[in-house]
């Protein structure tokens, strides 16, 4: 199972967060079942990273920068054709 | 607006940028620098080259503290002093947006735009059709003269070769009152007389250059004085943030705000005097009413569908009746809404009780600036006696359903208009000659106030989060 992590901390919800819950629906119909869609507090890495590169995701642990839904789900396909 | 572009986030990292400044006393000394801070030398830019950016950036900020950019006196005032003059200043002004000149790109003067892949063939049916004479060739090439050009799109019907184009002017075709227009130099302008305050021009100018006015510096003078500062949060808040509402009050006063009231107490009350005032005007005879709660409706039937204005609702607005509660607790209090778009500021201007507003957009820039982490901030009790139906003011369809909620037994037709656009005020300037509802609730922005000039959220997920606290919120 790949588990998406979408940051929901302050900055990057105010750096347009909230598109990233569009995912669910998003998602391909062949890998709805295979993914975990998750909330997560401040993932850190805005005060980690500079410059800031806001909204911050988490698929199987590895950091998108400026995500975006599109962006996810490429991820998300690398994630499950290399396993 | 939720869907982010750089524009918006340009403007947010401004906001923050003048919000820490503002919160750690430095605005004067510091102010100066951002411009420099956020294009130095050698950087991107967004424009021609960092001069120009630095520029823009500089405008921004003044219309963020307050000012209208047309007010500048000196091109050599330095932001420090605009910061000083706002820290002082005594009264609000009524004028909510400003155009950035600097910023405005000037966009095409006629909309019809003839492209390189004109051939300049022998037929020539554009020249041949225009009616006009604004068709003249230059090299081998249709040009279109913008002076003569009325826009009837004639020539891009004819050209066999697909050549013409057109092309919008993106703040000209959001305003759904025509109230923003060029002048001699190219560069947009608001008439205050015909503008509505709907906050669509902001949203739509890919330049970023129509500024909504901030109240941060008076703000940052309420919470520096002894005087309680109340926030009073429109319902459409319960949506903006990943976290329960409890959280979202917590993290209001973790930025320093005394006490927090929902708007939705208010809501209750515009719901039970429009239920109450809809029985009556149906008992009368009249053969509809419409909702009132919407600012930039009520400006929109003030300025330009007067025949439409009998049938206005004559209930106050939610903000209303709750200003007049959170004033009776805090006679000398600070009373700030924080709401989702431009309307509700320019009403909070004539509200005797209603002191400032501050937009969602800059709520979530003030918490970043203050550190304020919303998902472990410390939950806060919020009012259980408001109803549900209360809490779904704002969306589209929210104050029907409340007020069905509160007349159960009346005969209630409804007639949604979501979202105000040319085709609607069309159509709303023809409810008076003929109705197909009794109850017509207008929205300007689409979606209801959670798709407000200044959310954050996208719409469609702010509602789930204000659906789950309508679930568990007292059953009207």
């Amino acid at each position: 199972m790949t588990t998406v992590k979408i940051c929901s901390g302050t900055l990057c919800y105010v750096m347009g967060g909230s598109e990233l819950w569009t995912l669910p629906e998003a998602l391909p119909a062949e890998l709805k079942d295979r993914v975990t869609v998750k909330g997560s507090p401040c993932l850190g890495y805005c005060n980690n990273e500079k410059p800031v590169k806001a909204p911050y995701v988490e698929v199987n642990g590895k950091v998108i920068r400026e995500a975006s839904v599109s962006k996810i789900i490429e991820v998300i396909k690398d994630e499950i054709g290399g396993k | 607006m939720a869907v982010t572009n750089n524009a918006m986030l340009i403007r947010r990292e401004l906001m923050t940028r003048l919000a820490k400044m503002l919160n750690e006393g430095t605005i004067e000394k510091e102010i100066d620098r951002i411009p420099i801070e956020m294009r130095p030398r050698h950087s991107e830019t967004s424009r021609c080259c960092i001069h120009k950016d630095r520029a823009v950036i500089k405008y921004k900020l003044m219309a963020l503290l307050g000012f209208n950019i047309e007010d500048e006196e000196d091109e050599l005032t330095p932001l420090s002093e605009y910061a000083r003059m706002a820290l002082e200043r005594e009264k609000l002004t009524d004028t909510m947006l400003t155009v950035v000149d600097e910023a405005c790109s000037s966009c095409v003067k006629a909309n019809y735009v003839v492209t390189n892949m004109c051939r300049g063939c022998v037929a020539r049916p554009c020249t041949m059709n225009c009616n006009k004479d604004a068709i003249v060739f230059v090299n081998g090439q249709a040009v279109i003269e913008s002076s003569k050009c009325v826009n009837c799109g004639l020539c891009q019907k004819v050209c066999p070769f697909h050549a013409i184009i057109y092309q919008p002017v993106p703040c000209e075709e959001s305003c759904p009152v025509g109230a923003i227009s060029k002048d001699e130099h190219g560069i947009e302008h608001i008439n205050k007389e015909k503008c509505i305050n709907c906050g669509k021009c902001v949203v739509a100018c890919p330049f970023g250059a129509v500024m909504e006015k901030t109240h941060f510096a008076e703000l940052y003078q309420g919470f520096k004085s002894d005087k309680k500062v109340v926030a009073m949060v429109a319902p459409a808040i319960a949506g903006q943030f990943k976290v329960p509402m409890e959280k979202i009050v917590g993290a209001l006063k973790e930025i320093g705000f005394d006490d927090v009231v929902e708007v939705a107490l208010g809501a209750d009350i515009t719901t039970q005097n429009e239920s109450a005032e809809f029985l009556e005007r149906m008992d009368e005879g009249a053969p509809f009413m419409t909702t009132s709660c919407c600012p930039s409706y009520v400006n929109l039937v003030d300025k330009h569908i007067p025949e439409l204005k009998p049938f206005v609702s004559h209930t106050k607005s939610p903000m209303y009746y709750t200003a007049e509660v959170a004033r009776q607790k805090y006679p000398n209090g600070v009373l700030v809404m924080v709401a989702p778009c431009t309307g509700k500021r320019h009403e909070a201007f004539y509200d005797p009780n209603v002191d400032l507003v501050l937009s969602f957009e800059e709520f979530g820039a003030l918490m970043v600036a203050h550190g304020v982490e919303i998902t472990s901030t410390e939950p806060e009790s919020i009012n259980m006696e408001i109803t549900n139906v209360a809490r779904g003011f704002g969306y589209s369809g929210g104050v029907t359903n409340a007020v069905k909620a509160y007349a159960p037994t009346a005969n209630i037709e409804p007639l949604v208009v979501n979202g105000i656009d040319k085709a609607q005020i069309r159509a709303l300037k023809q409810l008076p000659k003929s109705c197909s509802g009794n109850f017509v609730e207008v929205m300007s922005c689409e979606g209801g106030c959670v798709g407000g000039c200044n959310v954050i959220a996208n719409p469609k997920i702010a509602l789930r989060q204000i659906d789950e606290l309508m679930k568990r919120s007292k059953v009207k």
